[in-house]
């Protein structure tokens, strides 16, 4: 299977243990991708608040040069804000028909022009729907016995475009998870928000959202996330939560394709697990086990 | 507070206000909200304000800077209104008429975009010194030194000196969008 593979700009910076997961995990599974090339942000979420007309053109940018390099294939996209902003083209451009000439002109500026042939898919998405858990079960090497594993979807990967899974009660991960060997952690939060950019210009609240995902973790051994944003939002400031909530909340965590990356047998390093920020000792030594 | 500029004919509240005008008060986008708790109006006052167009209530509140872009009440609304992107408009217009108060969060989001229009793509480092320097706050870096630190040691984000002057890679496309945003 070929994907045009779109990693965005987090990918390359803080997320680059995703990165290097997804594509060790992908090429494991058998699948292809061609990296998208001269591909540029997706507006992210200041896009929209900057100007309505160029968040879609940034994202339609991309698209546009998928167009032109001619893989025949889905747009493979790792971050939930990426997608969101991929696939909200498509949508806006169905809903408002003044729209496509405008972005068109305003991409005659690259040389490009979007038609809107490729679909968008989430990471999610792909691994839940292009492979069968039996084939996941077939490339696991070690089994993830007795790990407890809180499957964590966050918010744009499901809403408002995530058509793959159910937006309230998401499941996609869970048969993934079993085909692993690991024991999926029942809880409620996998579709709650993290505070997403709150964590920067309204940290209070951000502090107070990842603080009740943490606590409904307790008794699980590590969270598994598929956005960097959660992933930043939920590791980088455990210190912090725990003070506020007056309890030490330190848990693993992972992004789902680097859990995927231990069980195939996959090395440390090569879905990078030094870089990850928060992986408690007795994680460390259960997988050591 | 900014004037409204003169030159503008279509009152652009007036777009948000057309978004939300099928709502019919139900509150499910509060109750849905995980940061009702946070926001000095709830999203069910705001979409009444925007319907009855109070743009003094509605731009001093912080509500809209509040918004996570969760997306719950858009999915949940009665009405499918599309409640996440009516956020969306209020924080842009908000930013646009550089109203003071929300200085911190349009400093956030124009420095963001500088760096896109510079480089095609988001350098974090350079982005994060840019919104500190815009900030004009020395005190302000000291809330993410700690993060910075783990991430450098993690060598996650490159040490460089941010390029302030010179073109920017975008500087044609982010222009010709400005003209056609401009035409009515």
């Amino acid at each position: 299977m070929k994907y045009l593979y779109y990693p965005g700009c987090s990918l390359e910076g803080t997320a680059r243990e995703y990165d290097a997961a997804t594509r060790a995990v992908m090429t494991a599974l058998g699948a292809e991708l061609r990296d998208l090339e001269d591909w540029t942000c997706c507006g992210a979420s200041a896009g929209e608040v900057q100007g309505y007309l160029l968040s879609l053109v940034l994202a339609a940018r991309n698209l546009a040069l998928g167009e032109g390099q001619g893989v025949p294939g889905d747009f493979l996209v790792p971050c939930s804000a990426c997608y969101l902003n991929l696939r909200r083209v498509e949508d806006h451009v169905a809903r408002d028909k003044t729209l496509l000439p405008k972005i068109n002109a305003a991409l005659q500026e690259e040389g490009l022009q979007y038609r809107g042939l490729n679909r968008v898919r989430h990471l999610m998405d792909v691994l839940a729907k292009d492979f069968k858990p039996a084939e996941i079960k077939a490339k696991v090497k070690r089994e993830l016995t007795g790990l407890k594993v809180a499957p964590y979807y966050g918010c744009q990967a499901l809403r408002p475009y995530g058509s793959y899974d159910d937006p309230e009660k998401p499941r996609s991960m869970e048969p993934l998870i079993a085909a692993l060997g690991a024991q999926v952690f029942s809880w409620e939060m996998g579709p709650k928000c993290c505070g997403a950019g709150l964590m920067t210009t309204k940290k209070e609240v951000a502090l107070e959202l990842t603080g009740a995902i943490l606590k409904a973790a307790k008794g699980a051994d590590c969270i598994v996330t598929i956005c960097p944003m959660c992933q930043m939002n939920l590791e980088a400031f455990q210190g912090s939560v725990s003070r506020r909530q007056g309890e030490p909340l330190q848990l693993s965590i992972l992004y789902l394709p680097q859990l995927m990356g231990l069980a195939f047998g996959l090395s440390q390093k090569e879905i990078k697990l030094g870089r990850n920020l928060a992986l408690t000792k007795e994680f460390k030594w259960k997988l050591g086990a | 507070m900014t004037e409204h500029p003169v030159h503008e004919t279509i009152d652009p509240l007036a777009a948000v206000s057309q978004k939300v005008l099928a709502c019919m008060q139900c509150g499910t986008c509060s109750g849905s909200c995980a940061n009702a708790f946070a926001m000095d109006l709830t999203p069910r006052q705001l979409w009444r304000l925007a319907q009855l167009g109070d743009r003094e209530t509605i731009f001093q509140s912080k509500t809209f800077f509040v918004c996570s872009a969760c997306y719950y009440c858009t999915l949940r609304c009665p009405r499918g209104l599309l409640l996440t992107e009516a956020m969306s408009d209020l924080k842009r217009l908000a930013t646009a008429e550089g109203y003071k108060h929300y200085g911190q969060s349009a400093h956030f989001y124009r420095t963001f975009m500088q760096t896109v229009r510079r480089y095609g793509r988001v350098r974090e480092m350079e982005f994060m010194n840019r919104y500190f320097l815009a900030m004009k706050n020395p005190f302000a870096p000291l809330g993410f030194m700690s993060l910075g630190m783990k991430l450098m040691l993690k060598r996650k984000i490159p040490l460089e000196l941010p390029k302030l002057f010179g073109r920017g890679r975008f500087d044609k496309l982010f222009r010709k969008v400005e003209d056609l945003e401009a035409k009515p």
